[in-house]
């Protein structure tokens, strides 16, 4: 109790000098409608709290890791093993960012199903999207200063997408690497690129965001009905908060403190559980028995990639994307008036879902990747037990060629292998032997033909082998009678 | 305290007017020169695009003929600080005399570093699945061309590539 005066003299004495408090308090208490105090309107802040963890565990990591090519792995396994709290710490950033992504897509979720980047927010929404780009650009940098196996096949997918544009595909890639070839220089760039130049725009836009959010007011609650006018929105908002406000600070701030706390735990139980990501491997480009993978916020992008008709891929890359950004930024300018409420916007609702479902189904896609060779499978999987008892000599070669010839990096058998192409379990029902005998030789339907890498004695009896992969209560496949040629009709 | 017309631009005429003005201008220029060195700078790596050279993978006899082998050689524009990313690897296949086939690892299609497999003699990517045969032609899989394939040379019972940039559909090697 004694300490007490003494604290206010202080504080009154730092008031007097600064004017701090004078210039805050204002910001902090300004009213917001009374609805809005809600658990649907915490997302922005905690993004921005996440955002603050990720600079003060970003500029610890900063301390020890080295920005070199050459010694960047070796810090990051220091850091891993023997720095106090280094492991803990990466854990932290590492999770603090997949939280990030996330609470910042919720976000922007709420803010396009609540109506709130139409009139007069527009400009909001438009410094949120840039800083939806911005969080992605810090993911992608940040997988790089990894600067693991993953880290240097995924600059290489980066450089492959930027070579695909038309005339400027080769200064992109330049540019992208600061050299010809992904090296040192290119981890310097990405260093820099990650710690200085994006927090600071970053920095500069959550500045901007914040600013407009207290000067335009906290989007009120979207009443079916209530459709914004150009011409009367302000007037009416302005005199509903007057009439039915509440103060920022404490009342509707209770609810983002609290969600605040929550994500900062979350993390922080994530990383304790689950510990940091990596570094897997060293990023030697010689090692060729790599199979890199990106984090999960582009693994949709990933399965896209591999999904998408060859011919489509350079156009939706370098003309969806942009397009799909500019769409982005244009929303509030063409949708700026008009309902607000989730109630009566069907088509908005239903399109948000579409998104969602889509990046979602291509992300479960891209973790599985069905696209991807197993690439161990010839030396790693046993043919299954089944498939070998009771089998001919000849029979039991073919086996042999299946194994031998790594055609279970794509076609699983007994359950195990790649899913590139069908399974073999059951093939006799689909294919009769002349088909089968055409499929290997000449390939076709995404499969390399083996004519050429095949004796002809090995084909038979891969072939032999092949037939024998039915259940026992199925019939094998037959030649449809039309297409009997007629001198063999039986 | 300051009056109305402190705020306007001075007449141009005036001792203050020119004053402004040629603040306005000093800086502008300033800036403009500062900016020369800070633009080249970020943009240097592109001017020095011009980066391929001869590099010797070693002699002819270590690449038995009818086979494919994985080829190593050290990044002729290292820097000193390049670690294990100095390191570049090619497939190299022997047709048969001098004649050779010299594939970068990087897939035709996003980069990723294709494997070969001397049995089914195939090459395949781990990333999205493409595949290649022994030549280098596509086999299938989403790749838009063959592997990328390097000029060669022989030299005194040596082979040498042509190499030194990330091969990419803007700029194979």
């Amino acid at each position: 109790m004694r300490l007490i005066t003494p604290l206010r003299a202080v504080a009154g004495w730092l008031e007097a000098r600064t004017g701090l408090g004078a210039a805050v308090t204002p910001a902090a208490t300004h009213p917001v409608p009374r609805r809005t105090a809600s658990w649907w309107y915490v997302f922005g802040s905690a993004t921005m709290t996440l955002f603050g963890l990720q600079i003060a565990t970003g500029i610890c990591l900063a301390l020890v890791y080295v920005p070199a090519a050459d010694q960047a792995y070796q810090s990051l396994q220091y850091l891993n093993d023997q720095a106090a709290f280094g492991a803990y710490l990466r854990a932290v950033h590492y999770w603090g960012s997949n939280l990030m992504v996330l609470v910042m897509t919720l976000h922007m979720l709420q803010v396009f199903l609540f109506g709130a980047y139409k009139y007069p927010r527009e400009l909001t929404w438009i410094a949120g999207v840039f800083m939806l780009l911005c969080t992605l650009g810090m993911a992608f940098t940040g997988q790089i200063l990894r600067w693991d196996q993953d880290a240097y096949w995924g600059l290489g997918i980066g450089a492959s997408i930027a070579a695909r544009a038309p005339v400027v595909g080769s200064t992109l890639v330049h540019l992208l690497l600061g050299g010809p070839i992904i090296a040192g220089r290119t981890l310097s760039r990405f260093f820099a690129v990650h710690v200085f130049v994006v927090p600071g725009i970053l920095i500069a836009l959550t500045g901007l965001h914040v600013w407009l959010v207290l000067r335009l007011g906290v989007n009120e609650w979207p009443m079916p009905g209530r459709v914004v006018d150009r011409e009367t929105y302000r007037e009416r908002y302005e005199a509903d908060v007057h009439r039915d406000g509440v103060p920022f600070f404490p009342v509707a701030a209770r609810k983002d403190m609290i969600a605040m706390g929550v994500v900062i735990l979350a993390v922080l139980v994530c990383a304790a559980i689950f510990g940091p990501n990596g570094p897997h491997g060293v990023p030697d480009p010689t090692i060729t028995d790599a199979s890199p993978r990106p984090d999960f916020y582009f693994l949709s992008l990933f399965a896209l990639l591999a999904l998408l008709p060859p011919w489509t891929e350079t156009v939706i890359l370098l003309v969806g994307m942009p397009l799909a950004i500019v769409f982005l930024l244009a929303l509030p300018l063409f949708a700026g008036t008009g309902e607000k409420s989730w109630r009566r916007r069907p088509v908005a609702v239903l399109s948000a879902l579409l998104i969602l479902l889509v990046v979602a189904t291509f992300a479960a896609l891209g973790v599985m990747s069905p696209w991807s060779p197993v690439m161990d499978a010839g030396t790693a999987l046993a043919t299954p037990v089944v498939y070998v008892q009771g089998r001919s000599p000849l029979e039991l070669q073919g086996a042999l060629v299946v194994q031998n010839k790594q055609c279970r990096n794509c076609h699983r058998l007994g359950g195990e292998g790649g899913s590139r192409g069908p399974a073999l379990d059951g093939v006799a029902t689909r294919l009769t032997r002349d088909q089968l005998i055409r499929q290997v030789l000449q390939g076709g339907g995404n499969m390399p033909a083996y004519g050429k890498n095949l004796a002809p004695a090995e084909v038979n009896a891969l072939v032999a082998f092949l037939e024998t992969l039915r259940p026992a209560n199925q019939r094998p496949a037959r030649t449809p009678v039309a297409a009997r040629p007629v001198a063999r009709a039986e | 305290m300051c009056a109305n017309h402190d705020l306007l631009p001075p007449s141009p005429s005036s001792r203050r007017g020119f004053l402004f003005t040629l603040g306005v201008a000093l800086s502008t220029v300033a800036t403009a020169l500062a900016g020369i060195p800070i633009i080249g700078y970020i943009f240097g790596p592109v001017r020095r695009s011009a980066g391929q050279a001869w590099i010797k993978l070693g002699p002819v006899a270590g690449f038995p003929e009818g086979h494919t082998r994985l080829a190593t050689y050290e990044n002729p524009f290292r820097v000193a600080w390049d670690g294990p990313t100095a390191k570049i690897a090619c497939w190299v296949r022997r047709v048969g005399g001098e004649q050779f086939q010299v594939f970068a690892v990087n897939c035709a299609h996003l980069g990723c570093p294709v494997r070969w497999f001397p049995q089914s003699r195939l090459f395949m990517c781990p990333c999205h699945g493409g595949a290649y045969y022994e030549d280098g032609s596509r086999a299938s899989g989403p790749p838009p061309r063959g592997l990328f394939e390097y000029d060669y040379e022989i030299r005194q019972g040596q082979l040498w590539v042509r190499g030194g940039q990330l091969p990419t559909l803007a700029g194979p090697v």
